[in-house]
C-alpha cells in the first residue's frame, strides 16, 4: 500500500486544518531550537546549570599574594629566624604586603617594610575583645614615640630586655588594680612568678592564692592589719569557696 | 478530500485510502529530519567544548572532582587585626570603600544585661576602637565572617539565569559575564556575604580565592592570618588541615536551622553569634 503512495505526498492526503496545525508546530519547534542555540551561551550546562567557561576564566585571575614558600626560596635567613620566634605563624606578606610582583621582578619592585608605630598595634594594641594571653600593649604608655623595631626585631620579637614590671604585659590588670582599693598591693604580694615566666609566660605560670586564709591575713576578724580594711568572719562567710571565686582581687567589690 | 482520510480514532484504513500507519510515521520522520539533525549537531558541539577548554586552560593534573573545599575558623584565636579583610581586598580587587567586603571581622560585645552589640568598622581593616560603655561588657570577641559556601546554597537556587553556581569542588562562584545584577542572590543569602559591585553591577562574593586554590595555594585570608585562626582544606579528605581542625574541635556552623549546610566551620563559637 505504501509503495503506491509516496511519503512526500502524505501532506496532500491529510485534512487542511491538520496541515496548518502541523506547519505551526514545526515553526514553533524550529523557533524554540533556534532561540535556544542563540540565547544559551556556549559551554552552559556542560558540568551543571552554569557556564563551564566562567570557571576557567575565574581560575585565570591574577594572584597577588605569592605565599610563604615563595619568600623562603630567596630569604632563608629571615624565614629561619622567624621560624624559631613567636612570629613563626606570621607569614611574610602579613607585614610586607602582596609580593607576587616582587617575586617576578625582585630588583625593581621592593615590598614595603612598615616602620611606624601604627602598624604593630593593629595586632598588639590592647583590646578587651582579644583572646586572653595574646601579647598586647597600650601604645600610648608603652615606650611612647619610639618605633617598635628599636627594641623588637619583627622577625624575632622577643624584646632584648624581658619586661621588668608585670604591667608591661598585664596592662589591663595593672590599670584595673590602680583604681581599686588594692592599688597599693604589689603583684608579688599575691603571685609568685618564676623568673623564667618573662621569657616563656605559658610554660612558667605564676602562682595564685589557693586558700581562704591567704586573704584572711588582712581581711579576717582576727587579722593584725589596719582597722579600715573590711573584715569578714572566715568560718561563716562563704565557707565553701575560695575568696576570688566571688571577689575579683584586682578590683574587689567593683559593682 | 477529507473523505479520503482514515478516521480520527485510528483503526484500519478505509478502503480506497492509500495511507497506512507505516507511511505516516515515515513521512513525519522525513519532515522532522532537518530539525532533528540540527539538534543532534548542537549537542555534539557542546559535548566537545569541555575537552577543548580543559586542554587549553587548566593544568591537567587538577581534577575538580577530587576536591571539596571548606574552611575552619577558630574564634578563640582571632585577634581582630583585620589582615584577612585587607588581604582579600588586595587579592580580589574588591572596592576599597567600607561597604563592600568578601570577608570581614565582626566584634561581639555582650553586656552584663545580656544585650549583644555587634560592630565591624570598615570590616575591621582599620582596627576596632574600644567599645562604648566598655565597663559593662561581660565578654567580647571577634568573629571572622565570609561566604559559607553552603552545600545547599540558597543563592544558587534563586539565581534566575544560572550565573551563580556550585562548582564540582564545592565552591560557590559567580559568573560575572552572565550575571544580570538582579540582586536576588543578595537577598537570599542569610549570611550577608554578597554585594553588588558598584561598577560592574554584578553580584560578587568570596570565591575561596579559587584562582589560588586550583594552583595548590591557600586563600589570601588564610595566608595572612597571623594567629592561624583560619584553616583551609578539604572536607572529606582524611589528610587535610581542615580534617585535623574538625577532629580536635567542637564545631558549629552559622544558622544551622536554615539547612544550608555551610562548609565554614566555627570552633569556640558563642551562642550569641548569628
Amino acid at each position: 500500500m505504501a509503495g503506491r503512495f509516496p511519503p512526500w505526498r502524505v501532506f496532500a492526503t491529510v485534512p487542511q486544518q491538520v496541515r496548518r496545525l502541523a506547519i505551526v508546530v514545526v515553526v514553533l519547534v524550529a523557533a524554540l531550537i533556534a532561540a535556544r542555540a542563540l540565547l544559551v551561551p556556549p559551554t552552559f550546562g556542560d558540568r551543571g546549570h552554569y557556564r563551564a567557561a566562567s570557571v576557567d576564566s575565574i581560575e585565570k585571575l591574577p594572584i597577588r599574594y605569592a605565599g610563604h614558600d615563595a619568600c623562603a626560596m630567596c630569604h632563608p635567613q629571615e624565614v629561619q629566624t622567624k621560624a624559631a620566634s613567636f612570629h613563626r605563624g606570621v607569614a611574610c606578606e602579613v607585614c610586607h604586603g602582596p609580593a607576587v610582583q616582587h617575586t617576578t621582578n625582585p630588583v625593581e619592585v621592593k615590598p614595603p617594610a612598615p616602620r611606624d608605630r601604627t602598624f604593630c598595634p593593629r595586632c598588639h594594641a590592647f583590646n578587651p575583645a582579644r583572646p586572653t594571653g595574646f601579647p598586647q600593649i597600650d601604645p600610648v604608655q608603652h615606650n611612647p614615640m619610639r618605633p617598635c623595631f628599636t627594641c623588637h626585631n619583627p622577625h624575632d620579637p622577643t624584646p632584648p630586655h624581658p619586661p621588668e614590671s608585670c604591667a608591661a604585659c598585664h596592662g589591663e590588670i595593672a590599670r584595673t588594680k590602680a583604681v581599686s582599693p588594692h592599688f597599693q598591693l604589689a603583684c608579688t604580694e599575691c603571685h609568685q612568678a618564676d623568673p623564667r615566666h618573662v621569657q616563656s609566660p605559658r610554660q612558667w605560670l605564676p602562682t595564685k592564692p589557693a586558700s581562704r586564709e591567704f586573704c584572711g591575713r588582712c581581711h579576717a576578724t582576727t587579722a593584725d592589719s589596719p582597722r579600715e580594711i573590711p573584715r569578714v568572719e572566715l568560718t561563716t562567710h562563704g565557707e565553701r569557696y575560695v575568696c576570688w571565686q566571688c571577689h575579683y582581687p584586682h578590683h574587689p567589690e567593683a559593682r | 478530500m477529507a473523505s479520503d482520510l482514515p478516521r480520527a480514532g485510528g483503526g484500519p484504513p478505509r478502503p480506497g485510502s492509500d495511507l497506512d500507519r507505516r507511511a505516516f510515521v515515515g513521512a513525519c520522520l522525513a519532515a522532522a529530519a532537518p530539525v532533528l539533525l540540527t539538534a543532534a549537531q548542537g549537542s555534539t558541539t557542546s559535548a566537545q567544548a569541555p575537552a577543548d577548554t580543559a586542554a587549553a586552560g587548566t593544568p591537567p593534573r587538577y581534577d575538580r572532582r577530587n576536591h571539596n573545599y571548606g574552611m575552619g575558623v577558630d574564634v578563640d584565636k582571632c585577634i581582630g587585626c583585620g589582615r584577612c579583610a585587607a588581604a582579600c581586598k588586595e587579592e580580589n580587587n574588591v572596592p576599597r570603600d567600607p561597604h563592600h567586603f568578601r570577608t570581614w571581622v565582626e566584634r561581639y560585645a555582650i553586656r552584663a544585661d545580656g544585650e549583644c552589640a555587634v560592630d565591624s568598622p570598615n570590616g575591621g581593616i582599620d582596627g576596632f576602637p574600644a567599645p562604648v560603655g566598655e565597663e559593662n561588657v561581660l565578654r567580647a570577641f571577634f568573629v571572622p565572617k565570609l561566604c559559607n559556601h553552603c552545600a545547599n546554597a540558597p543563592c544558587v537556587q534563586v539565581c534566575p539565569v544560572g550565573a551563580t553556581f556550585t562548582t564540582e569542588d564545592g565552591v560557590v562562584l559567580v559568573d560575572e559575564d552572565y550575571c544580570i545584577g538582579c540582586r536576588y542572590c543578595i537577598q537570599a543569602c542569610p549570611y550577608g556575604a554578597r554585594f553588588l559591585h558598584p561598577e560592574t553591577h554584578t553580584a560578587q562574593k568570596c570565591t575561596f580565592c579559587y584562582h589560588r586554590v586550583v594552583q595548590g595555594m591557600v586563600p589570601a585570608c588564610v595566608e595572612v592570618c597571623p594567629t592561624g585562626a583560619r584553616i583551609f582544606g578539604e572536607v572529606q579528605r582524611p589528610a587535610s588541615p581542615l580534617t585535623r581542625f574538625r577532629r580536635f574541635n567542637a564545631l558549629q556552623v552559622l544558622k544551622p536551622h536554615l539547612n544550608t549546610e555551610p562548609k565554614v566551620f566555627y570552633a569556640n563559637l558563642d551562642g550569641q553569634v548569628r
